[in-house]
């Protein structure tokens, strides 16, 4: 079977230890790891080699969910996606949240993966996730590291192949959490703790568009919490598009939140895509279109097809990113569609 | 050796005792619990692991390899390369073209170049990428076009092959008059079908221990394989050592479909690897490493063109086929003519030709999955015939039945059907799924369709030619009351062992339970060629019940003389031997063994089972025979999103004709696994490559096979015609129903949604493509110039028809 490598393992037990062992350890020779279920695979296909794993399982306090009524709802970095997909408070007003982390992977994935584990999880690429041999069978990429050391310091992005998208000058990776269009429907706050203290930001601001490092964050930093503000009568869902009904990532996933006041117009109203480029795409523009309106079937439809054309699939999925940007489309308008009760 | 087994008690299926009843495989709780040893368990003193360094080059000439620092590195036993192994081997006398490690040049990308023994695996993984293997790149060859043009640089196989290039295979045949007849004909039409190349992806990585025995100078295999006695002759032949000083031990496999059923170059390492360090090597492959093993669904192109006169009766069918066969040849000749030899079986075809290629392309090696070379034009064939039908306005189930085949005639290709099931399952399969009230009524998005299949109950000519019997099974009578039954055949999940126990019981009127097995070991057991082709309920079973018979019938004589019973009413039922106009008169089975022995000294006796000849005399007339035939009918229903192109298989209606179930409940645990399959190679499954010959994505989660998720509640209906050929008239169940699937469900999208698809699988993209009115699959078939046929007769009672 494949091997883990050899590597030295840290438990601190404050967020602050850990914090502290992550900066010491220099760039990239720590990776934090909660559930595992994304680095200890990649490190045994050497797509993360590092030198040490800093483990967040001895921290105490990570991996609660808690209602603060009017200020909305805290949601532990730790905490499993079984339990949020399975936590009743986070179904009746959160669903787009539950069915979207209810759709990762498996259940004994769910079980051991967290939250911020999967809002951090690394791009990926059907010319990257695969073994050592297959990656030194097509000599390499930019993502796909040889072996310890490479890439070289003096070789850049230009210097080597992209089979995705070859002169591109960048890495197309495919961002696939599902939890994070979810999330950011919901407008969440992401919390995090590093060298210089804690801070704050909306989740969609934590991401920048690039396939190898997606996280706008110091490589110490920890994410410690999620805070969904109140829910206020917004109704969500997302919708993944995947070959089966388990296991794979999203091909593209859409996560959609409206609010309607009493005679129907939309007061609010986001859709959030993944799987459609290397980080989460907020469609904001598109939805412009239907807050302070009254929706209609061919209002919405515009709407989905305005939010689809910001997607950017590349090929490096199982289907077809013809296909992919396609359903963006159709997803987005039968999301729209059922939450607004048009059909 | 006896063609036809009889019971010697009354023939009713009332009067059997085990045979006929769901009862529980005998070796159900070693797998539900765990407890099973495969062959991955097997851990030994002293014991190494091997590793196997691949090429990651699909076609390259090795300009270096040095294995040096692996053999300085500290853990290592030893590193071994091609010159180590030169020996050319094959499962197929006619296609031996492999080595274990390559020579000078490598096929695909994952083909083992070094192999290396050490302390444990990290150090052997360690050690396999210390090896520094370079290439001098030559093109590479990855689809069929590309494998019969001219070979840019150098053919794969330079010094192999039946036609020019990278030509393989050829089969060329023509049964009666094609053109013809195809000129009298009043429609004719011509399709052009593709259907994609899949592997088998067992749960059970292929895995083997080697251990060299220097003082008897044995070697012992132990191996994750469907066939120790192939594993036995080609391991003996790869290693130069005396057949008579290998043994190879099949451990329960984890999942065959074919996978298994080649000799692997991981065996044959392991055993080069043992003889040279001393200790026993294990080893495991990885995940990745099974898909380069494949032997997997051979990705066929196939153009058909059939002539029917205006009733709908078939008078002339011309087929192609182009198969991409990788870089091996496997079981190449026989797939090869697998894909034109069954038509036959299932309709009328009373003037038929065959002309088909297999090439050799820079892949891993294509071989036999579940269905071996039939699925593949078995679904051309059924879509035709139902595109036929409806230009003709017919029908495309009366179209069938005007075509059906009967039962003990001979096709055109002169293939023996005895009992054939194909219209009772067909008729109870429309039935249970209300056929006539569904096709063309349903609402849109919704469909159903329909197909046929046929299927070999093992081949009738072995893999090498010999005359002797197929199968062999010993039986040794004890005085504690058991029996136990040695055969060589091996247990891949498909329930063997139980069949064995089963028919063993029934005819000592014991229960399997009390049936002691020893099975798949090439010194403690008699040949069975193996587990593939559906051959071992028929094959080993008639040995089995012959040795049965032959064993049980000095206890009854002992018991018959001891008691006073004549001896045409002494039974063996219940665990008693007794007259039957009389219970009472009678004694226990244990009781009556005694009797025995002490009367005949030792009981025990043998049974061989051997394939009665087949009737055709032309090249290629050796894949096709087989004792017997099974049929298999399907209905799928499926619902089509017209928008996103999501086909959802809501139910599939299996009839399936098994000659006798043996034991129902592993009937329908058979149809049930074929469906499963049938649905991955339709809806997603595929064998996908990029221009270089890299393998599209080696893992469980980029190869899309389905889960849980999407599979149909399956109704399987027991069709039985109780076949003289088979063990108390049982036929196979393993293979033949998956072939109707991809057909059905296909079939089902048309009557859904009116998409047409010439190709599978059927992705989501591929339905809305064809919804858009594009052309789904090729158009046409490369322009290949086969040789001239060899023209054969066919059979008399052809004319007849």
């Amino acid at each position: 079977m494949l091997r883990l490598p050899e590597f030295e393992y840290h438990r601190p037990e404050t967020v602050d230890e850990a914090v502290g062992l992550l900066a010491g350890q220099g760039l990239g020779a720590a990776m934090a790891v909660a559930g595992g279920t994304d680095v200890y695979p990649k490190m045994k296909r050497k797509q993360f080699r590092p030198q040490a794993v800093v483990s967040l399982a001895g921290i105490d306090g990570m991996d609660e969910i808690r209602d603060e009524g009017a200020d909305g709802l805290v949601v532990g970095a730790g905490t499993t996606l079984d339990t949020i997909a399975n936590d009743a408070t986070v179904a009746e007003r959160y669903p787009a949240i539950a069915e979207a982390v209810g759709s990762v992977a498996t259940p004994a994935i769910r079980r051991m993966g967290t939250i911020a584990g999967n809002l951090c999880q690394d791009p990926r690429c059907d010319k990257y996730d695969q073994p050592l041999e297959w990656r030194e069978s097509e000599d390499w990429c930019w993502k796909a590291p040889s072996r310890e050391g490479f890439p070289p310091e003096d070789v850049t992005e230009a210097d080597l192949p992209c089979r995705v998208a070859p002169g591109a000058g960048r890495c197309w990776a495919n961002f696939s959490s599902d939890g994070a269009p979810a999330f950011i429907a919901h407008d969440a706050e992401v919390t995090l703790v590093g060298g210089d203290g804690e801070r704050t930001i909306p989740l969609e601001d934590l991401y920048v568009d690039d396939g190898i490092n997606p996280l706008d964050k110091a490589p110490e930093e920890l994410i410690t919490q999620l805070r969904l503000p109140a829910a206020d009568g917004t109704r969500s869902t997302y919708r993944k598009l995947r070959p089966r009904a388990a296991f794979d990532f999203p091909e593209m996933g859409v996560a959609v939140a409206v609010r309607q006041a009493d005679d129907g117009t939309v007061e609010h109203a986001r859709i959030v895509y993944t799987g459609v480029g290397s980080c989460p795409k907020v469609a904001d523009e598109a939805v412009e279109g239907l807050v302070g309106e009254v929706p209609t079937a061919d209002l919405v439809e515009e709407v989905a097809a305005v939010a689809s054309r910001g997607t950017r699939p590349m090929d490096n999925t199982a289907y077809h990113p013809t296909y992919r940007k396609q359903m963006a489309g159709v997803y987005a308008k039968r999301a729209l569609t059922d939450l607004l009760e048009l059909a | 050796m006896s063609e036809s087994v009889q019971r010697a008690e009354p023939e009713a299926a009332e009067a059997f005792d085990v045979v006929g009843k769901s009862l529980t495989r005998v070796d159900a709780w070693d797998k539900v619990s765990g407890r099973v040893e495969y062959a991955d368990d097997v851990d030994l003193a002293r014991m190494a692991y091997g590793k196997l360094k691949r090429a990651t080059r699909a076609h390259a000439r090795i300009t270096k390899l040095d294995v040096s620092a692996a053999v300085a590195m500290d853990g290592v036993y030893e590193v071994i390369t091609g010159e180590d192994v030169p020996v050319v081997f094959g499962i197929m006398p006619a296609a031996e073209d492999e080595t274990a490690l390559a020579q000078e040049k490598v096929r695909y990308v994952g083909e083992p170049v070094a192999a290396v023994a050490a302390v444990d695996e990290t150090t052997a993984e360690a050690a396999c990428e210390a090896i520094v293997v370079e290439y001098e790149d030559l093109e590479p060859v990855t689809t069929i076009e590309q494998g019969l043009a001219d070979p840019v640089d150098e053919a794969i196989h330079p010094d192999h092959g039946q036609g020019e290039g990278n030509v393989d295979r050829l089969g060329s045949l023509e049964f009666g008059d094609v053109d013809g007849a195809m000129a009298t004909a009043a429609h004719v039409r011509e399709d052009v079908y593709f259907y994609e190349g899949n592997t088998h992806l067992p749960l059970e990585q292929h895995s083997a221990v080697a251990s060299w025995d220097p003082g008897l100078e044995k070697l012992t295999l132990w191996a994750s394989t469907q066939v120790p006695h192939y594993v036995h002759r080609q391991l003996a032949k790869a290693l130069e050592l005396p057949p008579r000083r290998v043994r190879v031990h099949a451990n329960s496999v984890g999942g065959g479909f074919g996978g298994k059923t080649d000799p692997f170059p991981h065996q044959i390492c392991a055993g080069k690897l043992s003889m040279l360090t001393g200790r026993p090597v294990k080893i495991t492959l990885n995940r990745d490493e099974v898909f380069y093993a494949h032997r997997g669904r051979h990705p066929v192109l196939m153009w058909v063109k059939t002539g029917v006169d205006e009733d709908g009766r078939i008078l002339a069918l011309d087929w192609k086929s182009f198969l991409d066969g990788g870089a091996y040849g496997s079981y190449g000749p026989a797939t090869t003519y697998y894909t034109g030899a069954l038509q036959t079986v299932t309709y009328r075809i009373p003037n038929y030709r065959f002309r088909g290629t297999r090439v050799n392309t820079n892949k891993p090696p294509c071989g036999p999955k579940r269905g071996h070379g039939t699925p593949q034009p078995r679904y051309a064939l059924e879509l035709h015939l139902t595109r036929v039908a409806e230009e003709l306005g017919m029908d495309p189930i009366e179209l069938r039945r005007k075509n059906f085949t009967g039962s003990h005639e001979l096709t055109a290709n002169w293939l023996e059907v005895t009992t054939n099931g194909v219209a009772e399952c067909t008729d109870r399969v429309l039935e249970a799924s209300d056929w006539y009230e569904k096709r063309g009524k349903l609402p849109e998005g919704k469909g159903v369709g329909f197909a046929v299949g046929s299927y070999i109950t093992g081949a009738g000519l072995p893999i090498y030619w010999n005359n002797m019997p197929h199968s062999e099974v010993q039986i040794k009578v004890d005085r504690s009351g058991g029996v136990t039954a040695f055969c060589g055949e091996a247990e891949i999940g498909q329930g063997s062992d139980m069949m064995l126990a089963t028919l063993v019981a029934e005819v000592f009127g014991l229960a399997p339970e009390d049936v002691a097995l020893e099975t798949a070991d090439t010194d403690t057991t008699p040949v069975d060629l193996g587990s593939y082709s559906s051959r071992v309920t028929l094959m080993m079973g008639n040995a089995a019940v012959e040795a049965a018979q032959k064993a049980v019938q000095p206890v009854l004589e002992a018991v018959a003389a001891e008691r006073d019973i004549p001896m045409e009413r002494v039974v063996a039922r219940n665990n008693r031997v007794y007259d039957r106009q009389d219970p009472d008169n009678g004694v226990e089975f244990a009781e009556a063994v005694k009797i025995a022995e002490a009367e005949y000294g030792m009981i025990g006796a043998v049974g061989s089972y051997t394939p009665p000849d087949h009737k055709g005399h032309y090249k290629g007339a050796g894949v096709g025979p087989t004792p017997a035939y099974s049929y298999s009918a399907c209905v799928a229903q499926v619902d089509v999103d017209p928008e996103t192109g999501h086909v959802d298989v809501e139910k599939v209606w299996m009839a399936h004709d098994v000659g006798r179930a043996i034991n129902p409940g592993l009937v329908e645990g058979q149809v049930e696994g074929s469906v499963y399959m049938g649905l991955g190679e339709v809806l997603m499954e595929a064998w996908e490559f990029s221009k270089t010959g890299q393998h599209y994505g080696p893992s469980m989660l980029d190869y899309k096979s389905p889960t849980v998720g999407e599979m149909p509640e399956v109704e399987s209906i027991v069709v039985e015609t109780v076949d003289d050929r088979g063990p108390f008239g049982a036929k196979e169940a393993g293979q033949g129903p998956l072939l109707p699937v991809p057909p059905a469900v296909t079939d089902a999208v048309w009557d859904a949604v009116g998409a047409e698809l010439y190709e599978t699988p059927i992705t989501p993209r591929k339905v809305l493509a064809a919804l858009a009115g594009r052309h789904v699959g090729p158009t046409e078939v490369p322009d290949y110039a086969f040789p001239e046929p060899d023209h054969v007769d066919v059979p008399e009672n052809v004319e007849g028809w």
